[in-house]
């Protein structure tokens, strides 16, 4: 029995190094499949979630354009937490399950979306730095082993350039307007660039889940290459509209040719990880009261359907 | 009143009208009973945008003043808004919502097949591809509120709820005013009492299948028109209008 085990994840990890794409009704190990639905479980739930301090500004969209793009932006977001969840129930779990892991703590969002929108120009910073990092992120996923999970991929980014594109326009828009605007933008960087860093997680030498997903080819990036990379991209582009990193120890290594950037908080970052963070509870308490308040209405769908079926067959 | 007049008054109406639902089921994002149904919700709130933006417009071409769909949408107070009191009330649930849906979509089925005919050229090509986003609308509230009316007692409950309290806000859909009267001459404007017929024919057969009572006749709520709304407007207003009005300098 032990033996057999072992051969299994033999033949899988060569079939793995040989770079072949692993699909549902591939064997695999439980290891793979537990690590891949905890991954794509948490993606879906940040799409979902991320959707939350978004809709904190529809309402108050300061143009008709303004309103279509932030509402088409927070509904391709739905749309891809719809993909994801979709792709993680190839791999025999359901919908219902996810979320309810979601509400009892037991599966994570990303942590960026506890901190709060407090300004219209934090939705220029959430499009231009959360889906700019989340880019970078998910360009390197486009790659990963499990086929579901890399397709979804590669439809999601391409919606994520555009929110980027979106986001970073709203910013250099305030950027070239009012003092008053100009001022909320760079409020906006200051609160958002060390969370949008943090989501690479943490160095590589404290990430505790490097081993296995690289083996596998789930992971195929480090959690430092990919926020240098980010950070590379998006200096420049903040330097073009006149908006300041608020790092003073951001500098161009010149021997490495990428920048150096100060000491992250780390200890904010487990704080926020650990539920204390800003928007925690509101969060979730947000999610969980709208799953239960919907109740009524799925229930309904699926007595109605039930009828049909019944009538259908009597 | 002069023609012009007129026909600013009523595409400003219609860009209200889509304006304000819009405003409303925008609301739902990330709100809904389940994911598809949140984007479902966005994606009409976002086809009520594009028509209020595109009647704005022609409101805005029409007045003659150099007013935009924003300056008219961000800069006007509640008394200069013309909409129906049904598209201003609170979302209430998911029944309250689709009941709205189903009576606002079913008229606008009736209505803007008859504004592609209109004599204005801006206004019958506005109606022409309205008429095929307000098809999937009818089709959707229609199937959500048979769906729950005959799905389990508190669904049911809950939309017969629903169906009585907007029940007097569908009156004022059918008004006729002087501009309508105006714009009618010159085949411009719909004649929305010749509306009337199809309209409680076809909600009175929806309803039917979903096991729902209409209402008794009674009095109908009004003031739209005139620019006498509800208290509700208010606070949509204040809302949307928040940044164009605490920085009238900036654009966005
Ligand atoms: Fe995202
Ligand atoms: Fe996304
Ligand atoms: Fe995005």
């Amino acid at each position: 029995m032990e033996q057999a085990q072992e051969t299994l994840l033999r033949e899988f990890e060569e079939k793995i190094e040989c770079g072949f794409a692993i699909e549902p009704k591939d064997k695999m190990p439980a290891g793979y499949r537990k690590h891949l639905i905890r991954q794509m479980s948490q993606h879906a739930h940040s799409e979902v979630i991320g959707m939350q301090p978004e809709g904190n500004w529809v309402t108050r969209a300061p143009s008709l354009r303004a309103k279509q793009i932030l509402l088409a932006k927070i509904q391709d977001e739905g749309g891809h937490g719809l993909y994801l969840y979709s792709a993680a129930e190839t791999l025999g779990v359901s919908r219902d399950e996810l979320i309810e892991q979601l509400h009892t703590g037991k599966a994570k969002y990303s942590n960026i979306f506890n901190y709060p929108t407090l300004s219209w120009a934090d939705i220029g910073a959430i499009g231009w730095l959360v889906d700019g990092a989340a880019i970078v992120n998910q360009v390197s996923l486009q790659r990963t082993s499990y086929g579901p999970y890399s397709r979804a991929m590669v439809r999601i980014c391409k919606e994520e350039s555009f929110h980027q594109r979106q986001g970073y326009e709203i910013m250099a828009k305030m950027m070239a307007g009012t003092a008053d605007q100009k001022a909320m933008a760079q409020d906006a960087m200051n609160r958002w660039w060390w969370p949008s860093l943090m989501m690479f997680g943490p160095h590589d030498s404290d990430s505790p889940h490097t081993g296995d997903a690289f083996r596998w080819k789930i992971k195929r990036h480090s959690n430092d290459e990919l926020r240098q990379k980010f950070i590379d991209k998006t200096v420049q582009q903040a330097e073009v509209i006149g908006l300041t990193i608020p790092d003073k120890d951001l500098k161009w290594n010149e021997a490495k040719q990428c920048y150096d950037h100060g000491e992250i908080n780390w200890e904010e970052f487990y704080r926020v990880i650990g539920g204390d963070g800003p928007c925690n509870k509101q969060r979730m308490e947000h999610h969980i009261r709208v799953h239960n308040e919907g109740a009524w209405v799925r229930e309904a769908a699926e007595a109605y359907r039930a009828k049909q079926q019944y009538s259908k067959n009597a | 009143m002069t023609q012009q007049q007129a026909l600013y008054n009523y595409a400003l109406r219609l860009g209200d009208n889509s304006l304000i639902l819009s405003a409303r089921l925008s609301e739902w994002c990330s709100n809904a009973p389940f994911l598809e149904e949140d984007l479902a919700l966005t994606n009409m709130a976002l086809d009520l945008i594009g028509r209020a933006q595109a009647m704005l417009k022609y409101a805005g071409e029409v007045e003659g003043k150099g007013r935009t769909e924003d300056d008219l949408a961000y800069r006007r107070g509640e008394r200069d808004y013309y909409n129906h009191l049904i598209m201003e009330l609170p979302n209430g649930d998911f029944a309250y919502t689709m009941v709205r849906q189903l009576f606002v979509s079913t008229y606008e089925l009736f209505f803007f097949e008859e504004l592609q005919k209109s004599t204005d050229a801006t206004l019958a090509a506005i109606a022409a591809k309205t008429l095929k986003e307000v098809k999937y609308h009818h089709l959707h509230a229609k199937d959500w509120v048979i769906r729950l009316g005959d799905g389990t007692a508190e669904s049911n409950a809950r939309v017969q709820k629903a169906v009585n309290a907007l029940w007097m806000y569908t009156g004022e859909m059918f008004e006729m005013d002087h501009a309508d009267t105006m714009l009618l001459k010159e085949g411009i404007a719909v004649n929305t009492d010749n509306l009337k017929l199809g309209w409680i024919q076809m909600v009175t057969q929806i309803l039917a299948l979903a096991n729902i009572d209409l209402p008794a006749d009674g009095y109908m709520q009004t003031g739209g028109r005139k620019g006498i709304h509800t208290e509700y407007l208010g606070h949509i207003l204040s809302e949307m209008q928040y940044l164009q009005r605490a920085y009238p300098d900036a654009t966005w």
